[in-house]
């Protein structure tokens, strides 16, 4: 059982070399890549609006919670909300969800797939199937995450925003004041390298969960929620490594 | 033209298949037969390559599948169409995009040659004007002959079926066997057949693989099935207490 874990972890390793090959027809793929950026893209945006209007506003209302009575300025809520969710919310939070309602997804679809000899009818056709299935689900995500992670952190700002000012914990100008100070461009560097990290974490993990699928409903069951599982401990991991990497 | 030497596959501790020697020739319909179980679709997943056998070799005319990389493997399955035990129609496509989608990979054609060679191809296996209904919304007998169209439309030089008429009525099984005879003399196909169905073997039987416990049983031609005295075949062959009574009443 541990020692399976390595034999998994290689055999995903050289999976990846099978991903990035020459397309057989470019026109498929390209609709195919056009399909899966609809999907993530637009069929994720309300969770994701959803989840980084609240974690804005929670943000902001907690802030003000633990600054009252210190000295701390009251701007600075402006500057703590748009750091938090530029350099760890957005991008860890929304990934963490896309890798739940993405990965799922992927995985069961491929998953599907594999158990109906689908993949197969594809291969004896002479379809390189883990390029043609694979590196469209890839490309999708690493184009269209990243552009919601950015929407998730100027949506929870927004939030936080909306959440302190017209309710009264906070002055408009306030909030203004704080949101411009202290910028740092690199963070927002930071922020897409996480959101390119996680998004090629989540959609490898969940895919090779679906393509290598064996048995039979239990164990696409299974193997879906092990592409969500697998994926969030490692963009958690991730997240880490990233953190010292680029801070430290 | 085929030719698999020498066979052996083993699951684990199971020998399913203990050294298989056979020539499956050109403009034929070739047949697998055998008990259920007996490894007749590891056989014909061998000779596609989806299966690796633990010794031996498949060879593709002069091309041996075995030792073939995976880019020369997919250069001899741009040759080959298969109808799957189950299908494997893609259900989330129409009939249309099923029978295109190789096309669609592999061919230069324009938008109309394929919607063309598509309705030729449904023609071809009587399931004209079908051309927008999914795979769930057709009979099990209708969705083998979409699969055959799939199988045909890149005109492959080899053609596999896994069990094409299990399921079906023996008419229905008499229909799909004769198309799959005739598109076989057509275009001088190697085509290789799994069954366990009677009807088809005294049908279409040119070149029949009678496999039992792991060993080629016994080779022949429809012709000699009912002279011959092979012990297995008979057992086989006359397995219904009523064709027994039947063939001795004969005598
Ligand atoms: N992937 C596999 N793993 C382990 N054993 C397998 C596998 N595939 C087939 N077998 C075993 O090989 C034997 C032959 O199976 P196979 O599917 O070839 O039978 P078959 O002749 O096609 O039967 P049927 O007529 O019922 O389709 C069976 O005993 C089966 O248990
Ligand atoms: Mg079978």
């Amino acid at each position: 059982m541990n020692l399976q874990i390595f034999t998994h972890f290689g055999k995903f390793i050289l999976w990846q070399k099978q991903i990035f090959k020459r397309p057989e027809n470019w026109s498929m793929y390209y609709k195919e890549t056009l399909r899966q950026m609809y999907d993530i893209g637009i069929g994720s945006f309300p969770i994701v609006f959803l989840i980084s209007i609240f974690i804005g506003a929670v943000t902001a209302v907690q802030f003000a919670y633990q600054m009252a009575g210190t000295l701390i300025p009251r701007y600075y809520i402006g500057y703590i909300v748009r750091d938090m969710t530029i350099i760890e919310l957005a991008p860890t939070i929304t990934c963490l969800v896309l890798a739940g309602k993405v990965g799922s997804n992927m995985a069961a679809e491929l998953g599907g797939m594999r158990q109906k000899e689908h993949i197969d009818a594809m291969e004896i056709m002479g379809v390189n199937t883990s390029t043609y299935l694979i590196l469209p689900k890839l490309i999708g995500s690493l184009v269209m995450i990243p552009v919601l992670v950015c929407a998730a952190a100027i949506i929870g700002i927004a939030g936080a925003y909306l959440a302190s000012v017209p309710t009264g914990f906070f002055m408009d100008d306030e909030f203004i004041t704080g949101l411009r100070s202290f910028f740092v461009p690199y963070n927002v560097v930071m922020m897409f390298v996480k959101a390119f990290v996680f998004a090629y974490i989540l959609t490898s993990v969940a895919s090779y969960q679906g393509y290598f699928v064996r048995g039979g409903s239990i164990e696409l069951g299974a193997a879906s929620t092990r592409a969500v599982v697998y994926s969030n401990i490692l963009i958690l991991l991730a997240d880490y490594v990233i953190a010292l990497l680029l801070t430290v | 033209m085929i030719r698999v030497e020498n066979i052996i596959k083993t699951f684990g501790k199971q020998e399913v298949l203990k050294g298989i020697s056979f020539l499956f020739e050109a403009g034929k319909t070739n047949l697998i037969i055998g008990k259920s179980g007996s490894g007749k679709t590891v056989l014909l997943k061998i000779l596609i390559g989806l299966l690796h056998p633990d010794s031996g070799s498949v060879w593709y005319e002069n091309n041996n599948l075995t030792t073939s990389t995976k880019d020369q493997l997919r250069q001899i399955r741009l040759q080959c169409g298969m109808l799957f035990q189950g299908n494997a129609l893609f259900d989330s496509m129409t009939i249309e995009e099923n029978i295109r989608f190789p096309m669609d990979m592999f061919s230069h054609k324009t938008a109309k040659e394929k919607l063309h060679r598509v309705n030729d191809c449904l023609e071809r296996v009587s399931l004209a004007g079908i051309n927008h209904k999914y795979p769930s919304e057709i009979s099990g007998g209708m969705q083998k002959r979409v699969g055959i169209a799939r199988a045909i439309v890149l005109n492959p030089k080899f053609l596999f079926c896994d069990e094409p008429n299990s399921g079906l009525d023996p008419k229905t099984s008499i229909t799909i066997d004769n198309l799959i005879s005739s598109i076989t003399k057509e275009n001088n196909i190697t085509t290789i057949i799994n069954t366990h169905d009677m009807n088809s073997v005294m049908e279409i039987g040119e070149n029949i693989c009678l496999l039992d416990n792991g060993y080629l049983a016994w080779q022949g031609q429809k012709e000699m099935v009912l002279s011959d005295q092979s012990e297995v075949l008979h057992d086989f062959i006359f397995a219904s207490p009523f064709l027994q009574k039947l063939v001795e009443s004969a005598k």
